[in-house]
């Protein structure tokens, strides 16, 4: 009997050693590219592009997916990265105070950020409950579906964007944050990540769910019956991507992060429902996207938001942090 | 399966026998310290890593002490259920007969087998918003009840259905050809002799609940002093970047957890001894 | 008569809503759209390679803590020895953490500036790579073998162990001629418990895998990426062969496990 039980072990390990001889036979350039998990479909066009060019002929890539935060920790911890491409810049952040990142790393024509979106709401087809604005979301009996702030980067964007259309709309800093208490009182629940509040969603949960509006196309792409409203105002959403230490060593990484800026790229990440960065796929009548009629970004110093590092600590530290308050009623 | 309560034999013979088992048994101790202890150590040296007072402020705060007494309340609930359950479907499985009782035995264990990830995703499906039964369970405390019902449903039944199989008839035979009733029958002499077994199944549903995580991250909602569990919180603390706040109530939680296993294993002993 | 039909209905209707159905609901899923599409959603290389690596990691897994549950066993139930009330009750602390704070634990320890992050220092990487997954896998799925044996080696007694012994038997001698054929189904048993839970891991797997497509996704972790991709039929495919490994070790359990039905 155990026999038959340990039969396994000799056969694995037998094939595990040809796996391995296999791969190490193989002599090319591997980068590691670990990213959040929306760009994934993207990603998978647009790095057999890269392979392509002549930049890119013989390079491989390992490729890893998962929440933002939980990628940029795993990179903190050891995981091999050559790019990051995370959902905000915040997260990079951690990674340059690590040492993996250079400090320098947004130091080029876009800031570092090669993909942007912004804030919608997204609503059941045919929009049965008419949310349309910001005060909409705030209304008695409508159930609105957002991540947990303190562990999504997405909620964060969702977070900062209601303060600033409460801020663009006149209202004062007091105002905006009572705003923000009316509207988490009418959230049901707090998935731990923008995909997870996507699912939630789509599982018949809530009226409205606020996310990016690049998941909002890409979950119409994939089939769920839902239709997205852009609000009046909302937060130009700037997704970051960088090289690590290691991945400048490699003149090939520098090349994939110059391909990404490139206007194949830019129009591949279009099609996953991205707001390309390059002006000129940017205005092209196929990528031109809506434009809400106040778009302001993190750094809107008129509207009190003062960056990402002011903002992190002001609104979203675990234990002073405004929205402790917010959702702690 | 029982809980191993420590019982003396006597060694074996010989110096030669002696030095073996102790080399074996240094041996299977070094493993258990590099596997368990080392990591569990290096957790707990992390959480005092900012002193004993960010230890306390960490597992005093609100929402953790909040997902605490959620976490142990609603754990002893689903051990106390599954002790009445788990006896129950021990009983119909073992004493009764029933067309396709083969197929029930077997699909007992797949709630243990099955990743707990697809247990959530399928619990979602089945009592959440879109749920064909028309109920909707999820988001609330119901339906974190019931995802921890489902992967703590093992336990109990595979803990007393052994002892039941060995359990001598005649004591019950003799009981009620003297005229005592069934229940009678059952809570006087069945009842003790099993109640072992059905501590020791309650003790490990008790600690697979406590820290359960996947089956529970999608259908509870994970709403602070509502539905969050602390396996939840810790995870939250996790990707909050607040790694000695998780480890703080990490810890808490398995010295909570040690306590019970202790517990229940003190009881056992005494419980065999006592009846010797 | 009524009370045995109300126990009846009552256990297997428990049963019935709280098992089979969702059960069901997986394997409907799957099939909903058809076979086909289930079962491409397996059987391209993401997927098998999903599969090849979960297996193997159970191939590893599974073996040393069958090795490691038979002597901790006999050590636990035939010698004394200071803490062993402690040592039998840590055995079980596995299956009470969260898997949360297992992969937490291992980053804590492998990860750059812990402990033993030297490792990953010199070339050997033990978090994000195979090493530190099947770590992963053995602390969750640690003590089964142990479990089921310890109350075997307690009923059998050590009388036929002792008649070895004073026949001038070596220790080792006794132990596979006697010791060993004796707790042959529980740690059968214990092997096929085992594999289960190292198959079905998830929690501390994906957080020690850093999910490197190709090279450290196991099955289960493939199962949330497709989920997350909105591809609920190939989450549910995968599914549905984690649970047929599942249900073969469970068949497999019936055949080794002593005696259950009256």
């Amino acid at each position: 009997m155990r026999r038959i039980c340990f039969t396994f072990l000799p056969a694995a390990l037998l094939a595990a050693a040809v796996v391995v001889g296999a791969q190490a036979a193989a002599s090319k350039t591997t980068l590691s590219l670990v990213a959040y998990s929306t760009p994934k479909d993207a990603y998978g066009k647009i790095i057999p592009a890269f392979q392509a060019t002549a930049a890119g002929k013989n390079v491989s890539f390992n490729q890893s997916y998962g929440a933002s935060g939980d990628q940029a920790r795993a990179v903190a911890a050891g995981l091999s990265a050559d790019i990051v491409a995370l959902s905000l810049a915040p997260d990079v952040t951690t990674l340059v105070k690590k040492g993996i990142v250079p400090s320098n790393w947004s130091r080029n024509a876009h800031h570092g950020m090669v993909t942007d979106s912004v804030v919608v709401f997204v609503v059941r087809d045919g929009n049965p409950k008419h949310i349309h604005t910001w005060a909409d979301l705030a209304k008695s009996g409508v159930q609105v579906v957002t991540p947990n702030p303190f562990t999504s980067g997405g909620a964060r964007w969702n977070v900062m964007a209601a303060y600033g259309a409460e801020r663009a709309q006149g209202k004062t800093d007091k105002q905006a944050i009572a705003y923000l208490t009316k509207l988490f009182k009418n959230v049901p629940v707090l998935p731990k990540s923008a995909r997870e509040a996507t699912q939630v969603f789509a599982s018949g949960k809530g009226d409205v769910l606020l996310t990016y509006e690049n998941e909002a196309i890409y979950a119409n792409k994939k089939g769920v019956h839902t239709e997205y409203v852009l609000p009046q105002q909302t937060i130009l959403i700037e997704n970051p991507v960088a090289l690590t230490k290691s991945g400048l060593k490699h003149s090939e990484a520098k090349a994939f992060l110059k391909f990404l800026w490139s206007s194949k790229a830019q129009k591949l990440f279009g099609d996953t429902g991205y707001r390309p960065v390059l002006k000129s796929v940017a205005q092209s009548a196929k990528y031109r996207f809506k434009q809400p009629k106040t778009l302001f970004t993190i750094n809107a110093k008129a509207l009190g938001l003062r960056g990402w590092k002011s903002v992190q600590y002001r609104f979203f530290d675990h234990s002073s942090g405004i929205m402790v308050r917010v959702i702690g009623h | 399966m029982a809980t191993s309560s420590a019982v003396t034999v006597a060694r074996p013979a010989g110096l030669a026998g002696r030095m073996g088992g102790g080399i074996a048994r240094g041996m299977a101790i070094g493993y258990l310290s590099l596997i368990v202890l080392v990591p569990l150590a290096a957790l707990i040296w992390s959480s005092r890593a900012h002193g004993l007072g960010a230890f306390w402020d960490e597992v005093t705060k609100a929402e953790a002490a909040s997902a605490l007494k959620l976490t142990l309340v609603v754990s002893l609930l689903v051990a106390a259920f599954n002790a009445m359950m788990g006896t129950a479907i021990a009983w119909v499985l073992v004493r009764d007969s029933f067309p396709g009782k083969g197929f029930v035995n077997a699909v007992i264990d797949l709630p243990f087998a099955l990743p707990t990830i697809v247990a959530g995703l399928v619990l979602l499906q089945l009592y959440g918003p879109n749920s064909p039964f028309g109920v909707d369970l999820a988001f609330q405390r119901t339906g974190l009840v019931l995802a921890l019902l489902f992967v703590t449903l093992p336990f109990v039944v595979r803990a007393v259905q052994p002892v039941l199989l060995e359990l001598d008839r005649e004591m019950e035979e003799a009981a009620e050809s003297l005229g005592a009733h069934r229940f009678e029958v059952f809570r006087r002499i069945v009842f003790p002799n099993l109640l072992p077994a059905i501590l020791s199944g309650v003790a490990l549903a008790f600690a697979r609940a406590v820290g359960e995580f996947g089956s529970v991250v999608l259908i509870s909602g994970n709403i602070p002093f509502k539905t969050e569990v602390s396996s939840v919180y810790i995870s939250g603390q996790i990707e909050s970047d607040n790694a000695a706040g998780a480890a703080a109530v990490s810890v808490v939680l398995l010295l909570i957890s040690l306590a019970v296993l202790l517990a229940i294993g003190a009881f056992r002993h005494w419980k065999t001894r006592h009846d010797r | 008569m009524i009370a045995k039909w109300a126990l009846r209905l009552g256990a297997l209707g428990y049963l019935a809503f709280l098992l089979l159905v969702p059960v069901g609901l997986v394997f409907y899923r799957t099939f909903e759209h058809g076979f086909h599409p289930a079962w491409a959603a397996v059987t391209n290389p993401q997927a098998l390679h999903a599969l090849w690596l979960t297996l193997l990691i159970a191939a590893i897994a599974v073996p040393l803590n069958t090795l490691f549950g038979v002597t901790l066993a006999i050590a636990l139930v035939r010698h004394r020895f200071p803490g062993r009330g402690l040592v039998n009750a840590i055995v079980d602390l596995p299956l009470a953490l969260s898997p949360v704070v297992v992969g937490l634990s291992l980053y804590l320890l492998y990860g750059t500036g812990g402990w033993l992050s030297g490792f990953a220092d010199h070339g050997i990487k033990i978090l994000f790579a195979l090493p530190g997954m099947v770590l992963a896998t053995i602390f969750v799925s640690l003590p089964f073998v142990v479990r089921e044996v310890v109350p075997v080696l307690r009923e059998i007694g050590t009388d036929q162990e002792q008649a070895a012994e004073t026949l001038g038997a070596a220790p080792f001698t006794v132990f596979r001629r006697i010791t060993l054929p004796a707790i042959r189904w529980a740690v059968c048993y214990g092997v096929v418990l085992t594999t289960a839970r190292a198959i079905g891991e998830f929690g501390a797997v994906s957080i020690v895998s850093g999910r490197i497509e190709g090279k450290t996704e196991t099955l289960p972790l493939y199962v949330q990426s497709q989920f997350e991709g909105f591809n609920t039929t190939g989450a549910f495919a995968a599914s549905v062969i984690l649970a047929l490994i599942a249900a073969s070790t469970v068949v497999a359990m019936r055949f080794f496990r002593p005696k259950e039905e009256a």
